[in-house]
């Protein structure tokens, strides 16, 4: 259950709303809400996992369309949307150096540790 | 390392900025690209792809996405005269989760570096395309049923596959969509049902209604193979995983059995088991009717861009509202 990391390149365009006109064509339809990630508990005692984003106008009206839109079905009893501008998130092209630090260290794996077969319980 | 600056600067937007990248460095991640393809592992959003991948995509999730929105129309024209409570709370729900699909669509395709507002333009204006199959007009409520069972059957046929395309956030939404495409298409069938064991007006309607839907049904699969010049691409970077006549054979396949037990005909006499394909024969769809369509002569394709136009439209003063709404309350938009 390993939660998307969410895609920080849509987060850098912000709110345009300041300005963008709007218009029929435009209004409201991404160019003057900003983009909020959305992330659902599904049930008590299970974390909240990234399921999607949408456009808003504010955080209130985000969570009432990320319920509308992701928990049609009792999908989950918790949401958090937060602002996709707020998140941090690490560069792919880092993606060696940057987990480097636990690649070589296989003896944090209670697999490396040999045991004698007739140790019980270990 | 991880500060964000640099990383949104690293990520940048769309397939433009990676040109200006060193050869070797291109080439380097090319390889890396190649490799996570073919180890049958997800591409996503901030990964290096080439430039035509990502066109691809977005074309495609655009057009699905724009499919999903438009269809809410053919259908949405009998909630108002669903014959009963039940049909017309199934229908709204149907619709509403037609509307979420679009919604979870557009979501991958904003992953890809497009905006919404752009692609909502795109549709709106007639640039892009949606599935000519919402072109077809609903004349009776059965079509409502033979909707759900034919034309959402052909999409999960299609769509299967989908959750395993190669592109992690297009792959996400479709398993969200198919899970839902189930309700669909089994309402569908039980409307036939229920139609079924009706009176002879009733039966007749069904029929009819499979008459006229069968046919756009099989070409919802696109064009055959021999046809299709770029399936052997889409299919070579994992982002469709069967020929469009292999996903067509088995729509046959699995929907004839479900004709006879509904007690309906398909309209095609060249219909039957070959035991030693152990599959279906059957006829060919008339080609050119689709090209009409897609050339947008039928009557319906001036019917639903417009009704999209209005719809829009209309709803400009609640996005407006909302925007100032928020304009009074800083702090909670992003």
């Amino acid at each position: 259950m390993t939660p998307d990391i969410p895609p920080i390149e849509r987060a850098e365009r912000g709110n345009p709303a300041a300005e963008t006109p709007l218009s029929p064509l435009n209004a409201g339809v991404g160019s003057g809400w900003g983009l909020f990630e959305v992330f659902v508990r599904g049930k008590r005692g299970l974390n909240h996992v990234h399921v999607g984003s949408l456009h808003a106008a504010d955080a209130e009206m985000a969570l009432h369309s990320a319920r509308d839109l992701y928990t049609r079905r009792n999908e989950g009893v918790s949401i958090w949307v937060v602002p996709a501008t707020a998140i941090t998130a690490s560069s792919p092209q880092e993606k060696d150096p940057f987990f480097a630090p636990s690649g070589d260290k296989i003896y944090r794996h209670p697999t490396f540790y040999a045991i004698p077969d007739n140790v019980p319980h270990l | 390392m991880v500060a964000s600056g640099q990383a949104r600067q690293a990520t940048g937007l769309a397939g433009s900025e990676r040109s200006e990248l060193p050869e070797d460095q291109e080439r380097r991640l090319s390889v890396a690209f190649e490799a996570t393809i073919a180890g049958d592992s997800r591409i996503e959003p901030r990964d290096w792809m080439p430039k035509r991948y990502r066109a691809t995509l977005i074309r495609q999730i655009a057009q699905h996405a724009h499919s999903e929105i438009i269809g809410m129309q053919p259908e949405g024209a009998w909630i108002r005269r669903a014959p009963t409570l039940r049909r017309k709370a199934i229908l709204l729900a149907k619709v509403q989760d037609e509307a979420g699909h679009g919604l979870y669509l557009y979501a991958a395709a904003e992953t890809l570096g497009v905006d919404r507002a752009e692609l909502t333009e795109k549709l709106i204006t007639g640039k892009q395309k949606y599935s000519s199959i919402f072109n077809y007009p609903t004349l009776s409520f059965a079509d409502v049923g033979v909707i759900g069972w034919l034309v959402d059957g052909a999409a999960i046929c299609n769509q299967i596959p989908l959750c395993r395309c190669s592109y992690g956030p297009y792959a996400r939404a479709m398993i969200r969509i198919c899970k839902e495409e189930s309700f669909h298409q089994r309402q569908g069938y039980e409307l036939l049902l229920a139609m079924m064991g009706g009176t002879e007006a009733q039966q007749a309607m069904v029929q009819d209604a499979v008459n006229r839907w069968w046919w756009p049904s099989l070409m919802m699969f696109g064009p055959p193979d021999a046809e299709s010049p770029n399936t052997a691409r889409s299919m070579a970077w994992r982002i469709k995983r069967h020929t469009n006549d292999e996903l067509r054979q088995r729509f046959v396949d699995m929907t004839a059995p479900q004709a006879a037990a509904l007690g309906v005909t398909l309209p095609d006499p060249q219909l039957r088991w070959n035991p030693d394909r152990q599959a279906h024969d059957y006829g060919t769809p008339n080609w050119a009717e689709l090209t009409q369509l897609i050339a947008g002569a039928d009557p319906h394709n001036t019917q639903r861009l417009p009704h999209r136009q209005a719809a829009h439209h209309n709803g400009t003063w609640v996005r407006e509202a909302a925007t100032a709404h928020a304009a009074k309350h800083p702090g909670s938009a992003p």
